[in-house]
């Protein structure tokens, strides 16, 4: 159905627990070479257990693989160096450091660490370097959780509502770097928002209790009422 | 007021074993989430190497020097012991909270049935440079020297330990990973190499430690480690859980309210105002002193 030559990442069959509970149900997609894919759905559905899986960081079955590799059940810092970066839901910057020391973790040796286009990106994080990042502002925290997974150069990026508890006004300043900063990566992106995922998706896969229910373009989605209203709860403007 | 101050040195000195053996603990467990139980083990095996050298080690004539050589030693042997452990058994362990507590449990009777096989359980006699057993007048007050010495190599273990955290990659990612051990990965670190680094750091602490405590009550036996280990554990909550200067504080506090209970309430009291302490520590600020809150 997909043209697959084109897939950088290709799901298979996922199916992931947490504990006793059966998350996803076999979930296939493709992830397309070069654009933003929105994995969308309501609340609970699967989709951050879905990045959780390709991430290493919970176990399943089934396949995913990027460029030949698999990533279900790989060990979390392997599937990270085969040029992942991962912006988790709660951002989970680490508070004790400073932005400095969150942008040094993120240094995958022997990459390029590109502090210039993320301090371009983020004017904000290069005038605090030494600040801790449990005291800056959510937005601010989310742009240093942007920046860590854009230091490397990455093939794909994991990006899990990056504007979920953000004010209107920063989520424009979040978009807007996530539109320069994903023109050319590959990305998938969990949004709630679906005015934000319009703005940066071209793909579109939503999951309904832990199965693929649509998989095809953003526009598509975003113009058909019957569909956002079954699955995504809401009318669009 | 001398005997203030003579109080006031014994319990800076037992505030550096405290340290030295409740460092490593509180990095343990704030990074892999394992209580170490056997870390008192690291404890006495250090205690024993520093010995065995001052014992059999007649080649060094000056005991000074035959000490450094002691303490070198303590120190590799806590090391060797804490990496092995670590990479032997506790690894494949991870997770496992209860099998890890039945592990190091097991282990801490393990060594301390070695050591009492190898070495008998009779308390041995520490051979010391005659320097350790003088005094030396601060404020009025004679001051054994054997406790400005544990103090001064605490104080450089603590001042070492802050380096190596606030200044390299590993101590980095150590820092981190106390915080956030999954997302550490995330960022393609292997943080399983930072767990056996401070596995064997902790247990190089603790060999120090064990060394000195052989100066500090003057000889060592099988039971060095378990009879302080209570005690770490102690200043490990109240200094809250990962955090190295909180440990340093909680280990003066800790022996403070030991030894002045102990000579100025009544002998015997310092063991019950240490809990005391640790259940006003606990209703105050439960993430001890300088923990985080939640975590």
């Amino acid at each position: 159905m997909t043209d697959t030559a084109t897939a950088l990442l290709t799901i298979e069959d996922l199916n992931v627990w947490r504990g006793e509970a059966h998350i996803l149900h076999g979930v296939s997609f493709d992830v397309p070479r070069g654009q933003v894919t929105a994995l969308l759905g309501r609340n609970g559905v699967g989709k951050t257990t879905t990045l959780l899986a390709l991430m290493g960081l919970l176990p399943g079955s089934g396949s995913a693989s990027m460029s030949g590799q698999e990533l279900v059940n790989g060990e979390t810092h392997l599937n990270s160096r085969l040029g992942i970066g991962y912006v988790p839901e709660d951002r989970e910057v680490f508070s004790t450091l400073t932005v400095s020391e969150n942008l040094r973790l993120a240094e995958r040796p022997g990459a390029e660490h590109r502090y210039g286009l993320v301090y371009e990106l983020f004017p904000d994080l290069a005038i605090r370097p030494d600040q801790e990042a449990g005291t800056l502002s959510g937005g601010q925290q989310q742009m240093l959780a942007l920046a860590r997974a854009l230091l490397n150069p990455n093939e794909l990026l994991l990006v899990d509502e990056p504007t979920k508890g953000l004010a209107p006004i920063i989520i424009e300043g979040v978009v807007e770097a996530l539109v320069k900063a994903t023109s050319e990566t590959t990305v998938l992106l969990v949004e709630q928002n679906l005015t934000v995922a319009g703005d940066l998706a071209t793909a579109a896969v939503v999951l309904d209790q832990g199965s693929v229910v649509y998989t095809g373009g953003m526009q598509a989605l975003a113009g058909d009422r019957a569909l956002t209203g079954r699955y995504l709860g809401v009318e669009v403007r | 007021m001398s005997s203030l101050i003579l109080n006031a040195s014994t319990a800076l000195g037992l505030a550096g074993l405290y340290f030295l053996l409740a460092s490593g603990l509180s990095l343990i467990f704030g990074l892999m989430n394992v209580l170490n139980l056997a870390h008192g083990a690291f404890f006495a095996i250090g205690g024993y190497a520093a010995w065995w050298v001052m014992d059999t080690l007649e080649i060094v004539s000056s005991l000074g020097l035959r000490f450094v050589i002691a303490v070198a030693v303590a120190a590799l042997a806590g090391l060797v012991v804490g990496a092995l452990v670590e990479r032997g058994l506790v690894a494949k362990l991870y997770g496992k909270h209860l099998e890890q507590i039945l592990l190091t449990i097991g282990l801490s009777y393990v060594f301390v049935a070695l050591l009492g096989g190898w070495f008998t359980y009779d308390p041995r006699l520490m051979t010391q440079p005659a320097w350790f057993g003088t005094t030396t007048e601060i404020f009025g007050a004679n001051i054994p020297n054997n406790r400005l010495l544990v103090l001064a190599v605490a104080v450089v273990a603590l001042v070492g330990l802050l380096v190596f955290l606030n200044r390299t990659r590993h101590g980095l990612i150590i820092r981190a990973g106390v915080e956030n051990a999954p997302m550490v990965r995330a960022l393609g670190i292997d943080v399983g190499r930072s767990f056996t680094i401070v596995f064997a750091l902790g247990g190089l602490l603790a060999g120090v430690g064990g060394g000195l405590a052989a100066v500090y009550f003057n000889g060592v036996s099988p039971s060095l480690g378990t009879a302080q280990l209570i005690f770490a554990f102690i200043v490990v909550v109240i200094g809250g859980l990962g955090s190295v200067p909180g440990t340093a504080v909680a280990a003066v506090l800790v022996a403070f309210t030991q030894v002045f209970a102990n000579n100025y309430l009544a002998t015997g009291l310092g063991s019950i105002s240490v809990v005391v302490l640790l259940a006003l520590v606990l209703l105050v600020r439960p993430q001890g002193l300088l923990g985080r809150a939640g975590t």
